[in-house]
């Protein structure tokens, strides 16, 4: 498979042309801004989060396919999880993506997110994969200044 | 294309434009990427360099080197000699009226911040007015925004149609008493449209208002004349002109710059300082504190010999069929859309697609060896009135072939497979 192949799966061309959970959420009691300031992507990530655990999660905005289709995937592995099991997926897609953390570890943890570890090959296209992680981990924080990818 | 003829009437080309030719000039030009013939298309964003400007930079750090305007010795007035020639050089190449009106800079975003805080600060006041165009790269609106803050102006922009023109009774409209600086570019980064300068410039002047051009991708495309345009001030780059990076160009009309404070302190624009008080020094050094980037300002001198040798009229003409061949390929591509459809345009492309991003784009273009620009090309504001995200832009230099722009055209249907 080249490298590009790798890049644009079918999976991740699917999440782009039907992203999951990609809508505006009324009752969300968290929310953030990311933009990419190299490309002007951007995305809002919204959360509902009760005891402790992300009840709903969903997203809008615009971007490339593999920003969109991050997001979506993102989504839908973060839905019904505890908030430390959301900051410790934070740290382990920011492994996959800039390359760091080896093949074994990648696929045994990451699941599903696996399928975007062809970015790493594309490293100006990392931010774009990142964003809506950096995005997410900002709604958890509470902050509420726009985070940006720089 | 528009050309001033006085150039071209000095110096008669040596022989006619030969694109084969030419390209040999280019080392850069001669390699792969991803084992595909590199085909450049960025060059809006950066030119590449001939090699005698790469031969002028290795000769100056070779026997040449040495700090300017100081030293006695031999090697100092070498550089002196070399770097001052090259001012030289920029003056016959935008025929400014002498060489204390070429002040070397970083390059255009620095010559218009140089403006904005030397001259804004001096001579704007609250309720002031500034008018930009609607389709400024980011460098022609923040230092005007940050200026505005500093002194309470306002920032006025001009609007532009669906084409990406300049609407002109829209203009004429914005210039009132209030208005205290026009500031606009000579052709969009974005959008590839070349502006009616002169008639922008005139307007401001009838009613005594002072106008800078942002040059920077005018420059490497067509003859610029600062006394024909009429214009304050004119900023650019050397490296958009196949000159190396980081040393840039502000022409300023001599009686502004005199009554211009310095923009920044320290050594070489000085003439006197004792601790009570500090005399400053003569144009263009009042403007050029520290040492510069000296071998950059031989360079350009280099790039600028580069382009006197060419036949502009062969290159109008070929730069013209490029636009054109591309212009027509691309919208055969089904669902294309260009961005940027003036009927004066110089070589840019900007264009979209509905369903497939520019980032997405750029990716697999460069996986056929084909470099072009993807996103907002620092200009967020003409992307909002375009109601787009981004754009693929493919800007063109003399050096491109239509055979490239057919290489482009079957790239963008391998993309557009991908997404299917």
């Amino acid at each position: 498979m080249s490298d590009l192949d790798d890049l644009y799966q079918e999976v991740i061309l699917d999440h782009n042309k039907s992203p999951r959970n990609f809508r505006l959420m009324a009752d969300a009691n968290r929310k953030a801004e990311g933009y990419n300031p190299l490309c002007g992507d951007h995305v809002t990530v919204f959360l509902h989060l009760k005891d402790g655990i992300i009840q709903d999660i969903s997203f809008q905005g615009s971007g490339c396919a593999i920003s969109k289709a991050s997001a979506s995937m993102m989504t839908g592995e973060l839905k019904g999880k505890t908030e430390a099991a959301a900051y410790a997926m934070f740290d382990n897609v920011h492994k996959m993506l800039t390359g760091e953390a080896n093949g074994d570890d990648v696929s045994r943890r990451m699941g599903k997110l696996a399928i975007l570890s062809g970015v790493c090959k594309f490293p100006a296209r990392v931010k774009c994969a990142s964003l809506a992680w950096h995005t997410v981990h900002a709604a958890l924080k509470g902050e509420t200044r726009p985070t940006t990818t720089e | 294309m528009k050309a001033a003829p006085h150039l071209a009437e000095l110096r008669p080309p040596a022989r006619r434009f030969d694109v084969a030719r030419i390209r040999d000039d280019f080392p850069i030009l001669k390699q792969k990427v991803h084992g595909k013939p590199l085909v450049y298309f960025d060059n809006g964003a950066t030119s590449q360099k001939p090699q005698s400007v790469i031969d002028a930079l290795n000769h100056y750090y070779n026997a040449e080197n040495s700090n300017i305007h100081r030293g006695v010795h031999y090697l100092s007035e070498r550089a002196t000699a070399a770097y001052e020639e090259a001012r030289s050089k920029i003056r016959g190449f935008i025929n400014a009226g002498s060489n204390q009106e070429v002040i070397f800079v970083r390059g255009t975003t620095e010559a218009i911040n140089l403006v904005a805080q030397s001259y804004g600060r001096s001579f704007l006041k609250a309720g002031d007015e500034i008018i930009i165009s609607a389709m400024e790269h980011h460098s022609n609106i923040v230092p005007w925004q940050m200026l505005c803050e500093q002194v309470g102006a306002k920032l006025r922009v001009s609007p532009i149609n669906h084409d990406g023109e300049i609407v002109m009774d829209e203009y004429r409209r914005l210039l009132s008493e209030k208005t205290k600086f026009v500031s606009v570019t000579h052709v969009s980064n974005a959008l590839g449209t070349i502006l009616p300068a002169k008639e922008i410039v005139a307007l401001a002047h009838e009613r005594g208002i002072p106008v800078l051009l942002d040059g920077a991708q005018a420059v490497p495309h067509f003859r610029v004349d600062v006394q024909d345009l009429g214009c304050d001030f004119y900023a650019f780059s050397g490296h958009k002109m196949f000159g190396p990076t980081g040393v840039g160009v502000l022409y300023g009309r001599g009686e502004l710059l005199e009554k211009m404070p310095p923009y920044q302190g320290g050594g070489d624009m000085i003439s006197l300082v004792t601790f009570e008080k500090t005399h400053y020094n003569v144009l263009p050094y009042k403007f050029e504190a520290g040492t510069p980037h000296i071998s950059g300002g031989i360079g350009l001198g280099a790039a600028i010999d580069y382009l006197q040798a060419l036949d502009w009229q062969g290159l109008a003409a070929h730069e013209h069929a490029l636009l054109s061949h591309a212009t027509e390929s691309l919208l055969s591509i089904h669902g294309l859309k260009i961005i940027g459809t003036a009927k004066e345009k110089a070589g840019v492309l900007s264009f979209v697609f509905d369903h497939v991003h520019a980032h997405d784009i750029g990716t697999i273009l460069d996986q056929d060896g084909v470099a072009v620009r993807s996103g907002h090309h620092c200009a967020m504001p003409v992307m909002q009135r375009f109601g787009v995200p981004a754009t693929t832009r493919a800007s063109f230099a003399f050096y491109n072939t239509t055979e490239e722009i057919d290489v482009l055209v079957k790239a963008i249907h391998r993309a557009l497979k991908v997404f299917d």
